[in-house]
């Protein structure tokens, strides 16, 4: 037993740095590929360049894709929490008949395979008639990220104390005004994490994005894929490590202003 | 029930007055047909078991459930068709109810500004709330910022502000540690003296009930099994569930029959003869004699003074401020005499005889 108890925590030690190692490993092949210099991806590179860097910040459809990931992503992730947050409390705060049906409804696209969204609604845009404009990739993206919003507020819904609700009534506050005064600023940190994190996962799927976009509506992810079918130079690689560093720096700054104390802040107001 | 309570009960103006409700969950009957009332400015405690159905009748007063029978009034007005925010009681939360994200004096205002009232008013009754609660100094915090007992006197300013009818705490001390508890219960009744407001305290802690309240309602099943003073409610239970929940009492089996004006009970060798004005209820057969440990002595065996029966020493316990003796008696029973002087423990050791003296005028029989 007490070598066991002495080994278990250079063991358990072990353990969690060879996954870090192995979920991060990738990630830094190819920030080290993206500064080599040869016109293929090598690693270790065996001369230094930053000329595929400026090949992907100039690349026309890399700019394109940005600006059209952007504006999809915002559009996305916006409605997505609007969608979200009332699905969230719908399912809270009101039991009805079918409530656990939009539950599942709404966390399904969990387990549906974007590809079959994707087609999905390929094949429904073209049967109404509609282009594949940019409304069917906000569409797509809206279904495929609701569920994680509406989770990230579920749980920040959670955590609060439905006395304050009652202590709130019971002082002369209306339903909506509870909910403006009361809920709204309670679940500001959730939603934010929320709309971050639908933001991140709509500007990088690619599955069923890569069905309902064409020329002029390609989001970032499917142009890079459009590159790679003819291209095989580090200028991926570049690219790849711009977004991993924007990613990071992202949630970094996210996690500072609107971070984790806030949020378990309103845990622990006991 | 007793002539004191009817006299209470009709006596002043009623400020609170529940009148036969009911309110089920699924095939229990939470709150069963209660009815009581409330005067103004009056301390009322709802005491009771968990599941005994005290906070559901507190929902009930506050709106936060529909009765499905009867009606609730407040100052003679009927409330039932009204919703919480409509109604104009304030609520003291077991866990205080504090809104995070706001500070104390946001908290303590939000009643004032739901009505309305203007800036300056709420800023100036705000700080006079803090003042009564003796944090004055507290505004700018934020709740978590204080401690339990401060949170607790926030909340409490938060529910007066609003100058309501009526005021509900929900086991507002239950949260704070013991120390504090005592001293929170005596600022808590210095407030409602000075307020003067009607008050409807829940607890299920009986000395905080007694040592508070005005009177006391203890609720059992649903029901308000009696609604009297702490004084009335300790020496004279209304029945067998109030007499073995309040304090500690000694259950003594026997069998009781009538005797001309008097009530004879019997087990084994011991014969009790009590006024059949001190026996609620007809008929023979087996009963129980309830007597509280403090009613009764230990004193010599055999002689008149033991009027209840003689018995060994089976145990002591000592308790600091008093001994118990536990003592079994000859015709089988098992009692706890409170003896109140320490030489009790020398000089009733264990396996000692005695006999016990029964002040039969705290006794009840059920």
């Amino acid at each position: 037993m007490r070598l066991a108890d002495r080994l278990a925590r250079p063991v358990f030690v072990a353990i969690v740095a060879l996954v870090l190692a192995f979920v991060t490993l990738p990630s830094l092949v190819v920030v080290v590929v993206a500064f080599g210099d040869k016109s293929i991806m090598m690693f270790p590179p065996d001369a230094w360049s930053l000329r595929w860097f400026e090949r992907a910040l100039t690349y026309p459809d890399f700019r394109k894709g940005m600006v059209n990931g952007l504006y999809i992503s915002a559009w996305a992730s916006l409605l997505a929490v609007a969608v979200g947050t009332m699905g969230a409390y719908a399912i809270d705060r009101f039991r009805f008949r079918g409530s656990a049906l939009l539950e599942s409804l709404l966390l399904s696209p969990l387990v549906i395979p974007h590809f079959t969204l994707g087609v999905g609604l390929l094949i429904l845009a073209s049967g109404l008639g509609l282009s594949r404009g940019y409304a069917v990739v906000v569409l797509c993206h809206l279904i495929l990220v609701v569920p994680f919003v509406m989770r990230s507020v579920y749980v920040s819904l959670k955590n609060i104390d439905p006395m304050l609700e009652r202590a709130a009534a019971s002082l002369g506050a209306r339903p909506l005004t509870v909910f403006l005064r009361i809920h709204l600023p309670l679940l500001a940190p959730g939603l934010a994490g929320g709309w971050l994190f639908a933001f991140i996962l709509s500007f990088n799927e690619f599955t069923a994005t890569l069905f309902v976009t064409n020329n002029t509506t390609q989001t970032l992810p499917v142009a890079m894929y459009n590159y790679v079918r003819e291209y095989a130079d580090p200028t991926m690689a570049a690219l790849s490590a711009l977004l991993i560093g924007i990613t990071a720096l992202f949630l970094v700054v996210a996690n500072r202003f609107l971070g984790l104390d806030r949020i378990l802040s309103i845990g622990s107001h006991r | 029930m007793s002539a004191a309570e009817t006299r209470q009960g009709a006596e002043g103006d009623v400020s609170l007055s529940v009148d036969r409700v009911v309110k089920s969950f699924g095939d229990a009957r939470a709150v069963d047909d209660v009815s009581l009332k409330v005067r103004r400015g009056e301390f009322v405690t709802l005491l009771g078991p968990s599941g005994c159905g005290k906070t559901t009748l507190l929902n009930l007063i506050a709106g936060f459930l529909a009765p499905e029978s009867g009606e609730i009034f407040i100052d003679g007005a009927p409330i039932s068709g009204l919703s919480p925010f409509e109604r104009n009681i304030g609520v003291v939360f077991q866990n205080y109810a504090l809104f995070p994200h706001m500070t104390v004096a946001e908290n303590v205002g939000f009643g004032l500004k739901m009505r309305k009232v203007g800036k300056a008013e709420v800023e100036r009754r705000v700080q006079e709330a803090l003042e009564m609660v003796r944090l004055p100094q507290m505004g700018d915090r934020r709740p978590r910022q204080l401690s339990g007992g401060q949170q607790q006197r926030i909340a409490l300013a938060r529910a007066l502000v609003i100058r309501p009818q009526l005021i509900l705490l929900d086991e507002p001390f239950s949260a704070i540690d013991k120390n504090l508890r005592a001293e929170m219960q005596v600022e808590l009744k210095t407030i409602q003296r000075q307020v003067g407001i009607t008050t409807i305290f829940v607890t299920h802690d009986q000395s905080e009930a007694l040592s508070m309240s005005d009177r006391i309602a203890v609720m059992s099943q649903g029901r308000v099994q009696q609604l009297s003073e702490p004084i009335e409610l300790y020496r004279r239970p209304a029945n067998s569930f109030v007499a073995s929940f309040i304090g500690e009492i000694n259950r003594l089996a026997c069998t009781r029959r009538r005797d001309a004006d008097c009530v004879l009970l019997e087990h084994g060798a011991v014969r009790l003869r009590l006024p059949a004005a001190r026996v609620p209820g007809e008929g023979t057969g087996d009963s129980m004699l309830y007597v509280r440990p403090e009613a009764l002595r230990a004193v010599d065996p055999g002689t008149p003074e033991a009027n209840l029966c003689d018995g060994t020493v089976d145990a002591q316990v000592y308790q600091g401020t008093h001994v118990d003796l536990i003592v079994k008696a000859d015709n089988g029973w098992l009692l706890r005499v409170r003896e109140p002087g320490f030489d009790a423990l020398e000089r009733w050791p264990v396996g000692a005889r005695l006999g016990v003296h029964a002040d039969l005028a705290e006794a009840c029989v059920y």
